[in-house]
């Protein structure tokens, strides 16, 4: 008998001092510190080198290079607008802007599918008849949208498509609205909005996106003053839909709390680095991408790209950011790219903006002709 | 083969015979239930005999709640996961019974958004007061002090200012406590961050002081009488009324390490107060956050409580409308909306 407690209690020690071992000196390589704040107060981002390392090293991470660049004169000549029929955007780029532009997000968004992805295969440039070339209109204006007037939080760099889509139709990351811990459905079971792994494992309510960055519910979670009774009948849940936002951003950015904030008291501007102030500004932009850009698409996306709501997949920090603090290291997107850096003067939307013409085949179905 | 081995009253030899039975006493409504037995690796860390057990009425009305309060706890959870067991045990750190939503206030919620919370609750708090009861009740029925109780009653004080007159002064249950391991960790960091942060509260501060003196407290008096059970250290009742030479060089050794010693009987006040204090201040400051105080940083600046540093970055520009006062609570899930998903169903489950 106590030769199975010694037994017992050499396999639990020898465990542990493996796990000790295997954690400490081979599994992760050491942490990287970077301090911002005063010596002692834990203003600081801590790392894994390795995890650095594997960042930085991730093509993922690096900007694409110009399809071709912008040529003397090229911005010179008739309008898109006079030569195309049905430019609604981009009208107002010369002939040369407008090829070269759509070679370019050709490569940034459906560098497999081509042109086809958005204009069909039958040769007609014109007819609205994929929703891919729907969507891309509205996404182009968000992105001149962003660019023009959100560079409180994108300046100097800029986005454009890549910033988002970095080769692929839909960016890796973007999210629906997602009811099922919020609804009571049945007589028991009702999760409060979280209870289960959520945001960074976190059991906090697992969609803050719809309430904080499609709506615009007050994004709060400290009290700003010392007595109670300013605050109306803000709590200690309310404070949990922002914390789940905060880890939201806090993952999508891959730093600490202590990017933004001072943590000793989260909600004092006066303590906070300036970084808080360039969130504050995402937090509305993105707002008002998925609003006023995003979110109106649904009405021509098909089923298969909508969530179980019925919404079209919308866009929060990790949509650009790709887990690191600045999107593609920081790297310019924008200034090689004029017909991206403000909205067009052709008004928007217009009437038709979010209607589909019937697709060629469909069309042809009709009349009974056969496609070739 | 001759084996030696240390013997004292901690390591004593397991004597096998007829279980000891205890004392007679007439305050107890049952009879003690089975016989006793042994076990030898009870023995190894404490007395090797296994009851007889007094359950007694107090104790069988305590278990019967809180197996009940346990139970709907667990089949919410179950149900959380659509009564997958698999499911049940993979995310079971991460599952919860949560307490109402705001917009329920102080009213019985709906069954599914809360209710179960508040019946769970309700046994639960039955449960752990028939459980005190009966700890007073043993103790009296064996002529003891009634040390065990009053240590238990400054507990359960920390239990029921966080579950009921927290959110009852709050004016709303929401404020309680979700039942579940990881949702419980989550709220606490959240309640701290929403009052302002909950290191800035003294209160919270001298619960921390009594709770790791606890720890350190118990470290110096069990090393101590282990250090001396050679000498007769172990027998600390007898210590108490005949000092030997154990007590002698305890003594001296604190004296000589620390300038002061504790006597063989203060030593157990003085645990007994730290541990008593540890959840007795951790209530107080419970009970004033969010009803005294709002923000313990900003109290904690009024009072020169909170240091400030040198500027080691410039300070965040405020953007404009960043203060702004409005609040539409609606927006919230839970937080009294109208469009509100949850709400909805609850009222498709009521007309169905």
């Amino acid at each position: 008998m106590k030769r199975q407690i010694f037994v017992g209690a050499a396999v639990f020690i020898g465990f542990w001092t493996l796990m000790f071992v295997a954690w400490n000196l081979t599994l992760r390589t050491p942490l990287v510190q970077q301090q911002i704040g005063y010596d002692g107060v834990a203003m600081t981002q801590v790392d894994f080198a390795d995890d650095l390392a594997a960042k930085e090293n991730d093509p993922i991470h690096v900007a694409p290079e110009e399809v071709y660049p912008l040529g003397d004169g090229d911005l010179e000549g008739e309008r898109a607008g006079d030569i195309y029929e049905n430019v609604q955007v981009l009208g107002h780029l010369s002939d040369a802007q407008f090829n070269r532009f759509m070679a370019q997000i050709t490569e940034w968004v459906s560098p497999e599918q081509g042109c086809a992805y958005c204009h069909g295969e039958d040769g007609n440039f014109a007819h609205d008849a994929y929703y891919q070339k729907i969507v891309a209109r509205w996404m182009i204006r968000m992105t001149q949208n962003i660019n023009g007037n959100w560079g409180d939080h994108v300046a100097p760099a800029g986005v454009n498509c890549y910033t988002c889509h970095r080769g692929k139709n839909n960016p890796d990351y973007r999210w629906y609205t997602d009811v099922s811990a919020v609804e009571s459905s049945g007589k028991l079971g009702w999760k409060g909005g979280g209870n289960e792994p959520g945001i960074g494992l976190a059991t906090l309510p697992k969609d803050p996106y719809t309430p904080f960055l499609l709506g615009d519910a007050q994004i709060w979670g400290v009290s700003d003053y010392v007595h109670p009774g300013q605050e109306g009948t803000k709590g200690t849940k309310h404070t949990e839909w922002t914390y789940a936002l905060m880890n939201h951003m806090s993952i999508g950015l891959g730093v600490n709390c202590t990017y933004c904030h001072n943590s000793r008291n989260f909600g004092s501007w006066e303590q906070s680095p300036p970084t808080r102030t360039k969130a504050w500004y995402g937090i509305r932009m993105v707002r008002d991408a998925n609003a006023n850009y995003v979110a109106p698409t649904v009405a021509v996306n098909p089923a298969d790209q909508l969530g179980p709501t019925g919404d079209v997949s919308k866009i929060y920090c990790t949509t650009c950011h790709y887990n690191i603090a600045k999107p593609l290291y920081g790297a310019d997107m924008i200034s090689a790219y004029p017909s991206l850096q403000a909205p067009g003067p052709q008004p928007w939307p217009t009437e038709d903006a979010l209607m589909l013409d019937p697709k060629p085949e469909e069309a042809s179905l009709e009349t009974g002709t056969a496609v070739q | 083969m001759a084996m030696v081995e240390y013997q004292n009253l901690f390591t004593q030899t397991q004597v096998r015979g007829h279980p000891e039975a205890g004392i007679p006493s007439e305050k107890n409504t049952w009879s003690r239930a089975g016989r006793g037995g042994f076990s030898y690796l009870v023995g190894v860390i404490g007395n090797a005999q296994i009851g007889p057990i007094y359950i007694g009425g107090l104790g069988f009305a305590s278990i019967v709640t809180g197996v009940l309060a346990i139970n709907i706890i667990g089949f919410n959870m179950l149900a959380s996961v659509d009564w997958d067991i698999f499911e049940f045990v993979r995310q079971g750190f991460w599952l919860a019974l949560e307490p109402p939503p705001p917009e329920y206030g102080l009213s019985f919620p709906p069954l599914n958004e809360g209710g179960w919370w508040m019946i769970s609750s309700l046994f639960l708090l039955i449960s752990v007061l028939l459980w005190w009861v009966r700890s007073w009740e043993r103790a009296n029925a064996l002529g003891m002090g009634k040390h065990v109780a009053y240590a238990f009653a400054s507990a359960i004080w920390l239990f029921l200012v966080l579950g009921l007159f927290r959110p009852i002064l709050m004016g709303s249950w929401s404020e309680g406590v979700p039942y579940g391991v990881f949702p419980h960790l989550d709220w606490t960091a959240a309640l701290s961050i929403r009052y302002g942060n909950l290191f800035y509260n003294p209160f919270h501060a001298l619960s921390i002081v009594f709770l790791y003196g606890s720890t350190l407290l118990w470290a110096m008096h069990g090393a101590t009488i282990l250090a001396t059970t050679r000498l007769g250290g172990e027998r600390e009742i007898e210590q108490i009324v005949d000092r030997g030479t154990a007590s002698e060089r305890a003594a001296l050794f604190w004296r000589w390490t620390m300038g002061f010693n504790a006597t063989m009987e203060s030593i157990h006040r003085w645990i007994w107060w730290f541990a008593v204090l540890t959840t007795l201040t951790g209530g107080i400051g419970i009970l004033l956050t969010g009803t005294v105080v709002d923000n313990w940083f900003i109290w904690a600046q009024d009072h020169n409580f909170a240091p400030s540093y040198p500027e080691a970055y410039p300070p965040a520009p405020i953007p404009d409308g960043a203060n702004d006062p409005s609040w539409n609570p609606a927006t919230l899930p839970g937080m009294g909306g109208a469009e509100l998903p949850a709400a909805d169903a609850v009222m498709q489950g009521e007309s169905n």
